[in-house]
């Protein structure tokens, strides 16, 4: 059982990026223009002196580099990290899509990458049709398709819109049937991206089922990136932590997890916090975010927080402390303040105050928090902190259609329609 | 059972013409969809293959025919002549115009699935390909219109598909490639199918091009795909001349190897800039 299914050596992927240039694609016309401007500027620069390519914008970026790691046969593997940490790269040159720019993977077995659910689907299509397409995309032969078929259907419910085009399929309906297809690829290695995302809550946990199964009874090997550490930690075995293009830790789901957590919290320190003002005769020394489950600042949508404000004091003043919520593009969501209802710190010396957050609609992603230490008359501030990243929201939304940016709100309610 | 696949930088080309293989089935899906989406909320559905070259190949006969008498330089009605040249050339110009489009058309495929690139702007050839025989079928209808009978060289019809196919899938992998890369091509092609409906001999016959310009014009691939065309249609009566043949069929076949170079050394980086 402890065959070595993937092995990565030394893998590495380079992005050149052109500073200047917004445009997702090259044009002929840009390239044309570019080489005449560039033919004007290298002429200047011989006569100015300069060294030739000195204003050359290009600049390598290595999104992953120097990789290194088995994967056992049957095991099923975890990929965390933050954005940008290379998850998806990688992923992207296991499933062959694109290619690395340096290293070697040896993979023994079929590959199946799911990175997107409903890859290929034509919305025009009925149900019927896109999952013969989907298979095909994905590898299938027809046959294959075919014996699968009843299987893949009653595994998505759809049965009764099979002959529907599924440009009028909701999009749970869709998804389901998307990772119906896929999971039934049986294929050795699974590589399974961010897919459960979308769709309710019960088709989620038959996902998770499902791969269990797939890995754990049939011994097939499973890959799952996501964010959310839930499905990590119930789906998963083993886990690769990504920091910055290279392999941070690697282990058991637990520890990695648990260091993840740690780690991303991490992140922000309130002491050598540089983005704040004030006199500095009293400070915020501790800020804190704590929950039951105690995730570091990953807060789980709805569970309520307490936020934990330390501030040391050398001041002789009467202090209040006010706070603000933001979302990550830096925008209030709501403030409170100590006066509102606690007495104000009229000592010096370390105080630790708590704000209990007990409704918290907060939408999934990144908020911020801003604080400021005063004198009780506001005559004068001590400590203004701005815009510290305080918190992560994860979880799962009944409606994720709707990214995270300011035109659907920060705040999520399930409400009930009628 | 289990097969070993080795990624390494520079090297995925190891497999290729095994995985184009066992995707097989890919393109008959692809080639599938596209016409089923095509045909999809339309009143006539597949009419449409035959209504756009009858309706060009009624005006080409009245104004090359009737309006400025040119000549059909073979005995033959001037409408079936040029039905036979209209045939290949509408063949090769969708094809061209489909493939150029078909990989940024299926932009998503290609940045989330792996499979051989090259069965993309294939497919999209191959759907050209059904067009084709849908319009094939409208020349018995003007044979039995004007009372002509076609001879034993229908029975080549099948070499010259070969050749039509070959010729078109060239040029349109080439442009495919370019066209991920460059997007303005994709306003050059419109320019060159209309531009190569006159410089090709589709209205006219190739043979009152002047003797001497013979060979440079056949440079052109599709002057032998359509000389080939007529005298597969034209029981022969369409005059082949074997150099010019030669000339034509090589320049097809340069830009098939050349195109799938061309293709297979961009297409690592699809996924990448596309």
């Amino acid at each position: 059982m402890s065959e070595k299914i993937i092995k990565v050596e030394r893998l590495g992927k380079k992005f050149i990026i052109g500073h200047k240039k917004a445009e997702k694609y090259t044009a002929l016309r840009d390239v044309m223009t570019d080489n005449t401007k560039k033919v004007f500027r290298k002429t200047r620069e011989i006569f100015s002196g300069k060294l030739i390519g000195e204003t050359e914008s290009r600049e390598e970026f290595w999104a992953l580099r120097n990789l290194n790691f088995d994967i056992a046969e049957g095991d099923r593997v975890g990929i965390i990290g933050r954005n940008g940490a290379g998850k998806s790269t990688l992923l992207k040159i296991l499933s062959r899509i694109s290619e690395p720019t340096e290293g070697k993977i040896t993979i023994n077995g079929r590959v199946a990458s799911l990175l997107e659910v409903g890859t290929g689907f034509h919305p025009e299509l009925t149900g019927r049709e896109n999952i013969f397409l989907n298979g095909a995309i994905l590898g299938m032969k027809r046959a294959e398709i075919r014996s699968k078929f009843d299987e893949i259907v009653s595994f998505a419910e759809v049965e009764k819109f099979l002959d529907t085009p599924v440009k009028r399929y909701s999009s749970g309906m869709y998804v389901r049937l998307a990772f119906a297809v896929a999971a039934h690829l049986e294929p050795e290695i699974l590589v399974v991206d961010e897919v459960l995302a979308v769709g309710d809550a019960q088709f989620q946990r038959k996902c998770l089922g499902k791969m269990e199964e797939v890995s754990k009874y049939q011994g097939r090997t499973v890959l799952f990136v996501s964010h959310q550490i839930d499905a990590i930690e119930s789906l998963t075995t083993k886990c690769i932590y990504l920091k910055g293009g290279t392999i941070d830790s690697i282990g058991n789901t637990s520890e990695i997890t648990h260091h993840y957590l740690k780690d991303y919290k991490g992140t922000g320190d309130i002491v050598s916090y540089s983005n704040r003002s004030g006199s500095g005769k009293a400070k915020v020394v501790k800020l804190e975010i704590k929950s039951k489950n105690a995730r570091g600042s990953m807060i789980k949508q709805g569970e309520s927080f307490q936020l934990i404000i330390g501030i040391e004091n050398a001041s002789n003043d009467k202090l209040d402390v006010s706070f603000v919520l933001e979302n990550y593009k830096e925008q209030a969501i709501f403030c409170t303040q100590l006066s509102d209802n606690n007495p104000l710190i009229d000592r010096n010396g370390y105080t630790e105050k708590v704000v209990e957050i007990t409704v918290p609609h907060l939408r999934k992603g990144d908020y911020l928090g801003s604080l400021a230490v005063f004198r009780q008359d506001r005559t004068e501030f001590h400590d203004i902190v701005l815009h510290f990243p305080l918190l992560s929201i994860d979880g799962v939304e009944e409606g994720v259609f709707f990214p995270q940016d300011n035109r659907w709100g920060d705040l999520f309610f399930n409400l009930q329609w009628k | 059972m289990k097969e070993q696949l080795v990624i390494e930088a520079g090297q995925a080309e190891r497999h290729y013409w095994r995985d184009l293989w066992r995707y097989r089935e890919l393109f008959y899906i692809l080639s599938w969809r596209d016409i089923k989406v095509r045909y999809k909320q339309t009143v006539v559905g597949a009419l449409w293959g035959i209504i756009r070259p009858l309706l060009t190949m009624i005006i080409f006969t009245i104004i090359f025919g009737k309006v400025a008498k040119i000549p059909p330089g073979i005995n033959a009605p001037y409408a079936i002549m040029v039905y036979a040249g209209m045939l290949p050339w509408t063949f090769f110009s969708n094809s061209l115009a489909e493939a150029s489009m078909s990989l940024i058309n299926n932009t998503n495929l290609i940045s989330k699935v792996y499979f051989p690139r090259l069965i993309v702007p294939t497919a999209s050839v191959i759907t050209g390909m059904v067009d084709f025989l849908v319009a094939f079928v409208l020349i018995f209808g003007l044979y039995i219109w004007y009372g002509y009978t076609p001879g034993w060289q229908m029975i080549f019809l099948p070499v010259l598909i070969i050749f039509a196919f070959i010729t078109s899938i060239g040029a349109g992998l080439y442009v495919t490639a370019l066209n991920v890369k460059y997007r303005d091509f994709r306003y050059i092609i419109p320019f060159i199918v209309q531009f190569g409906l006159y410089v090709s001999p589709v209205a006219f016959n190739s043979n009152l091009v002047p003797e001497k310009w013979r060979l440079l014009y056949s440079l052109n691939p599709m002057v032998g795909v359509i000389d080939g065309f007529r005298w597969c249609f034209l029981r022969g009566e369409q005059v082949i001349h074997w150099d010019s043949m030669t000339v034509s069929i090589s320049v097809s076949v340069f830009f098939f190897i050349a195109g799938i170079r061309k293709f297979r050394r961009m297409e690592k980086s699809f996924a990448d800039i596309i």
